[in-house]
């Protein structure tokens, strides 16, 4: 989870020196034995299974092959191809799409109205924060198994609903209709809390003498929530927006339980379709394209969001 | 607050609709998540009338049955490793890391750092193959070590930065003068930086655990032995063989998703303290 929290402040990190007072100092003696004992056994690790692999991942996407052996049918960009032409993938761009737009136009006001609410002292409003965080420390697996459950025709709250109503109940998640809606309401349920307790966090540092002084000089306190605290939540609001997006490109876990994908590729996200279509079938070649496409998305991504909206932090 | 925000109306309607509203998101968190926990308390016709509602009948056999079953605890036993090691090697190699990068000033550095960060930028997914078949030419398939080990060089990153940043407040005036009457970096950071850093390292510790403790796409990749499985994969086995007797499989996510709850409870201000700590500064 916090992984995502890193990015940000990863990406200035090439920006911060070490203080100047280390300059100074010590023999270059002690330095070196710390360099070579400290240094290799992290970038050894982080070099062998991260780094290496996307390189691979992009030799390994000119051929065709399965796995096994060593790879030898060279096809050039032709893997590239066949992604592009795959139906199933731009259904899976869009619902990655999708799920930013739910993100933007539900969760983010959920989440800051609950955190303005809640970041007020009452009694409480510690407990709701915990209750409201705990859907996002839970497992993705568990979470889509309790929601298959709510969602299940015969058995589950959907079901007893429409049988209150005299109804046939719908079976939610094997329609093509509804069953990236259902996907999209778990999502909600399940990371507005993470969302939530970013702009606490924001709130209770932000400095209270600004509002104050806003009240004193006559604003209402809706003036002063529109003028004062929303813009000194701008920088949260980005980084919220960030993770929202981030994390819509990764997710996974939670789709699999719920509908693997389907019905007929209608709830596939990025991820899930690189494992349907590359790992689960072991076309190394093909998933390794759709995992260098999505690389390729997600840094794009990265930098320029970072350039164009956080240039300031 | 000034003093004169707490002297209320007698009836405010903004109260009102806070009250109303938060009491809303709390119905609409709290009910799948009741309905699991007491969905395990029934048979399977009351769960088909009475699928939210107060137990009837309390069917206690299936939490027995499976709380009696060596299946479950070879699974928690299972993720318990996986995710032990992951976080043991975490913090040793990530405090290693993180203290040079804090202290030892080289030519390079703020390079290096930055290629660290680099993990943080794309989804383990996105050269899960590769990483398969690297894994498989190691000899590590279907190991724990298979699944440990990636999962420590995709948490380093955030690992190293959050370390790095709080090594970093120690003032370096204790290292130079420590350095002066003679102890060595390593002494240093044995006896001075790594216990006077436990809360982050309790901070890291504690996240690196939930990740790998919830993961399910790296052991999936990676383990072929059910008798390897960590929970997010056994509790899938499982639905797919009882399918739609889901007053057993409730059961067995009430009992899976347990500990992650009593662990939050007991580090919730680890956890929260992880995440506000990256994303305020940032």
């Amino acid at each position: 989870m916090a992984r995502r929290i890193a990015i940000v402040s990863a990406m200035g990190a090439a920006d911060e020196t070490v203080p100047q007072a280390a300059v100074r100092g010590p023999s270059w003696d002690g330095r070196f034995t710390v360099l070579i004992l400290f240094l290799p056994p992290a970038l050894l690790l982080f070099t062998l299974f991260v780094v290496l692999p996307i390189g691979e991942a992009a030799w390994y996407s000119g051929f065709n092959w399965n796995g096994f052996g060593r790879p030898t049918n060279w096809i050039g960009f032709d893997n590239y191809r066949f992604v592009l032409e795959t139906r199933a993938f731009w259904l899976a761009l869009r619902n990655n799409g999708l799920i930013i737009a739910v993100s933007l136009a539900v969760q983010l006001p959920l989440a800051l109205t609950l955190a303005l609410m809640l970041a007020e002292r009452f009694r409480g409003a510690v407990a709701l924060r915990m209750l409201f965080f705990m859907p996002y420390i839970l497992a993705e697996i568990a979470t889509g198994l309790i929601f298959s459950f709510v969602y299940d025709g015969d058995y589950g709250l959907v079901a007893s609903i429409w049988r209150t109503f005299g109804a046939e109940a719908p079976h939610l998640l094997a329609s093509t209709d509804t069953a990236m809606l259902a996907v999209l309401i778990v999502i909600v349920w399940k990371y507005f809390g993470f969302h939530m307790m970013l702009f606490i966090a924001a709130l209770q540092s932000l400095d209270k003498s600004l509002v104050e002084a806003a009240r004193i000089d006559g604003a209402t306190r809706s003036q002063a929530l529109r003028h004062v605290v929303i813009p000194l939540l701008y920088p949260t609001i980005r980084l919220s927006v960030f993770f929202a997006i981030v994390g819509s490109l990764q997710l996974f876990d939670l789709v699999m339980p719920l509908t693997r994908g389907g019905p007929a590729d209608s709830s596939n996200t990025m991820v899930s379709f690189l494992y349907n279509n590359g790992i689960s079938r072991m076309r190394v070649g093909y998933g390794s394209a759709i995992g260098v496409i999505l690389f390729v998305i997600c840094v794009t991504f990265a930098f320029t969001y970072k350039r164009w909206f956080m240039r300031d932090e | 607050m000034s003093s004169t925000e707490t002297t209320r109306a007698p009836f405010d309607p903004a109260v009102l609709f806070k009250a109303v509203f938060l009491t809303a998101v709390a119905i609409f968190v709290l009910v799948p998540l009741l309905a699991t926990l007491l969905g395990g308390f029934k048979s399977l016709g009351e769960l088909r009338v009475n699928p939210f509602g107060w137990p009837t009948h309390w069917e206690w056999q299936n939490y027995a049955d499976i709380l009696f079953s060596g299946r479950y605890w070879q699974l928690l036993r299972n993720s318990l490793i996986i995710s032990t090691l992951t976080v043991i090697l975490t913090l040793i190699t990530a405090s290693m890391a993180a203290f040079t990068f804090a202290h030892v000033r080289f030519y390079g550095s703020s390079m290096l750092l930055s290629y660290l960060t680099l993990g943080l930028l794309f989804p383990a997914a996105t050269a899960v193959l590769p990483l398969f078949i690297k894994v498989r030419d190691l000899g590590l398939l279907d190991t724990y070590f298979g699944v440990a080990l990636p999962q420590v060089a995709f948490s380093l990153a955030m690992s190293v930065l959050l370390l790095r940043r709080f090594f970093r407040d120690i003032p370096h005036e204790l290292l130079e003068a420590a350095l002066v009457d003679g102890c060595s970096y390593i002494k240093f950071f044995r006896y001075v930086t790594l216990p006077l850093s436990r809360p982050i390292l309790a901070t890291v510790g504690t996240i690196t655990f939930v990740n790998s403790w919830n993961a399910y796409l790296l052991p999936l990749v990676m383990l072929n032995t059910d008798a390897l499985y960590p929970w997010p994969l056994g509790i899938m086995i499982y639905q797919g063989e009882y399918s739609s007797e889901w007053h057993l499989i409730l059961a067995f996510i009430t009992l899976t998703i347990l500990p992650t709850i009593i662990l939050f409870l007991l580090a919730q201000k680890h956890i929260v303290a992880g995440l506000t700590a990256g994303a305020v500064k940032g």
